[in-house]
């Protein structure tokens, strides 16, 4: 078991080690600031601007969670405080088959139906509500299964009290349970983000790809994952190196979010002990 | 389970265990030797375009000729003639015809890669010149209606930048991608014949076998000619669609040994199936 462990842990090492040696002949020579600096993406012209890459990933992640949060947090109290028996088995189950959809099925999904009817109302229909309501589909039953998980391991006893003081049922979700089970949803919650940014699939098959500042809901970005995914078979030199100094960057940002999420989850568990 | 047939299974799978590592050794011990014992090496720069396709032909040729190893490397067609010219490589890959000033090379022609230009079935356009695609692609023009099609706001669709595709569609209308306004940029040509086929008001450009494999399967999509010629992988193959460019193995004399048996084999009937899965068309 601790050999295994280690081999886990080694080839996360690994990982890290390979991103750095790929991206470092342009992290040595502080070349990568230009990535902040520079307006375009066209590397074969030499321009390397990431910050639009950058914000499109951001405000895409942020997106989802705007969509599934409010609908995740609902599943999860339905499934604690209302649903009974077979519903509430059956509804379990149906979270799961949707965490199990894999993301190209999604992405399929999304550029065949939902991008033509975006386009509708907006051409070209590829773009950042596109993204972040397909994303919001793959995040959704990690946020209801999460905040489910955090809901039934608060204390009975405070909503024992609760129901003593004679509040509504509402109230006692809304004004006990769900403060009581915050650090629980909030490392759900950061746990989801990491899924979003990191998904590559989706975002390449409805996001529309163009390397530009996210303007509006209608307007198609290019998160950093999907440039990976875009350019990386046929980069070469500087190319292929900045194209791993993106990858260096998501690791990065998915790990603090990852520690994050370990470090509420942690702090929420002693509270609840106390 | 009792402890004893516990205990028993896991000596069993330890001994496996050991067994397969020592297997492993003599496999790796027996792949050095054989690395070692091909002395033919084969070496091929140049064009990340036509390298995909050298490396399925080589995969083979190996297969055939088990005591040559072949290597291909990418560097862009002005490696591969500059890597054949000075002797770096055996065999450069070239992604154009050569030009006045490389005649000293010569270049066998192993296949034929055309793009054509698409749009959604039900949009009446019927032709566009060369001058209203380039206005199209860098945004001057903005609605169908301009270019005698349904009053509809067109949506570019580009490739991502290293794709062959794009180096072709942007050499041959003279174009810089950072002069191109899309609004959609994709991967691979299946996602181009998605894009286009779910969006009535979108033209993009893709390999030309794709594009007319599925059109003829009914997907809603429409080759525009170019220059008043029909876009079909006969018109490729027959060099009359302009749209398109050769694909060529080039040396610097008359090659010799497995470079003259490996060209052989990339110009045969053998490979007649890897052109096609890499969307190029069979000269």
């Amino acid at each position: 078991m601790g050999a295994l462990s280690f081999v886990c842990a080694a080839l996360l090492c690994l990982i890290l080690g390979f991103l750095l040696y790929e991206s470092w002949s342009l992290v040595a020579d502080g070349r990568w600031l230009s990535f902040f600096s520079q307006t375009g993406w066209y590397p074969l012209e030499g321009l390397f601007g990431m910050t639009p890459m950058i914000f499109a990933s951001l405000v895409l992640t942020f997106g989802s969670l705007v969509i599934a949060l409010p609908v995740g947090l609902a599943c999860a109290i339905f499934l604690e405080f209302y649903a009974k028996g077979w519903v509430k088995k059956s509804f379990q189950s149906l979270l799961n088959l949707l965490a199990g959809i894999p993301s190209v099925v999604l992405g399929l999904w999304g550029l065949t139906e939902l991008v033509p009817l975006i386009g509708q109302i907006k051409a070209p229909g590829t773009s950042v509500l596109a993204g972040a309501v397909v994303l919001s589909l793959m995040i959704l039953p990690t946020l209801a299964l999460t905040s489910y998980a955090a809901l039934t391991s608060v204390d009975r006893s405070i909503l024992a009290g609760a129901q003593a003081l004679g509040l509504t049922q509402k109230t006692q979700i809304l004004a006990i349970a769900v403060p009581a089970a915050r650090s629980g949803i909030m490392s759900g919650v950061l746990l989801a983000s990491a899924r979003a940014l990191g998904e590559t699939m989706v975002v390449l098959m409805v996001a529309g790809n163009v390397v530009q500042m996210p303007s509006s809901l209608f307007a198609p970005v290019r998160a950093l994952t999907a440039n990976i995914a875009l350019e990386m078979a046929y980069a070469l030199g500087g190319h292929r190196a900045s194209l791993y100094v993106s990858g260096l960057l998501l690791t990065i940002i998915v790990w603090i979010l990852a520690y994050l999420a370990s470090y509420l989850f942690n702090k929420g568990r002693t509270v609840s002990h106390d | 389970m009792s402890l004893v047939t516990r205990i028993f299974t896991q000596r069993a799978h330890s001994s496996q265990l050991s067994r397969l590592f020592c297997l492993l050794g003599v496999v790796s011990i027996a792949f050095l030797s054989n690395l070692s014992l091909a002395a033919e090496r084969l070496t091929l720069t140049g064009s990340s375009t036509v390298a995909p396709l050298a490396l399925e032909m080589a995969k083979r040729f190996e297969k055939n000729n088990p005591d040559v190893r072949i290597d291909v490397q990418t560097g862009g067609s002005s490696r591969g003639v500059n890597d054949a010219r000075v002797g770096l490589a055996d065999i450069g890959m070239v992604s154009r015809a050569l030009k006045e000033s490389e005649q000293d090379l010569t270049a066998h022609l192993i296949a034929l890669d055309g793009i054509g230009i698409i749009v959604h079935s039900s949009n009446t356009v019927k032709e566009l010149s060369r001058q209203q695609i380039i206005d199209i692609y860098q945004g001057k023009i903005r609605n169908w209606a301009d270019v005698d099609g349904p009053n509809l706001e067109i949506t570019v669709v580009n490739k991502a930048e290293g794709r062959s595709t794009l180096e072709l569609f942007l050499h041959f209308f003279e174009l810089k991608n950072s002069q191109i306004r899309p609004q959609v940029v994709i991967g691979d040509n299946q996602q181009g014949i998605k894009t286009v086929s779910g969006n009535p008001g979108a033209i993009g450009y893709v390999s030309i076998g794709t594009a007319e494999f599925e059109h003829n399967r009914g997907t809603p999509i429409k080759l525009l000619p170019m220059d008043g010629k029909e876009a079909t992988v006969k018109g490729v193959a027959s060099g009359e669609y302009p749209l398109s460019r050769p694909l060529n193995l080039v040396t610097k004399a008359q090659p010799e040994g497995f470079a003259a048996s490996f060209i052989e084999f990339a110009q045969s009937t053998d490979v007649l199936d890897l052109i096609e899965n890499q969307f190029f068309v069979a000269p």
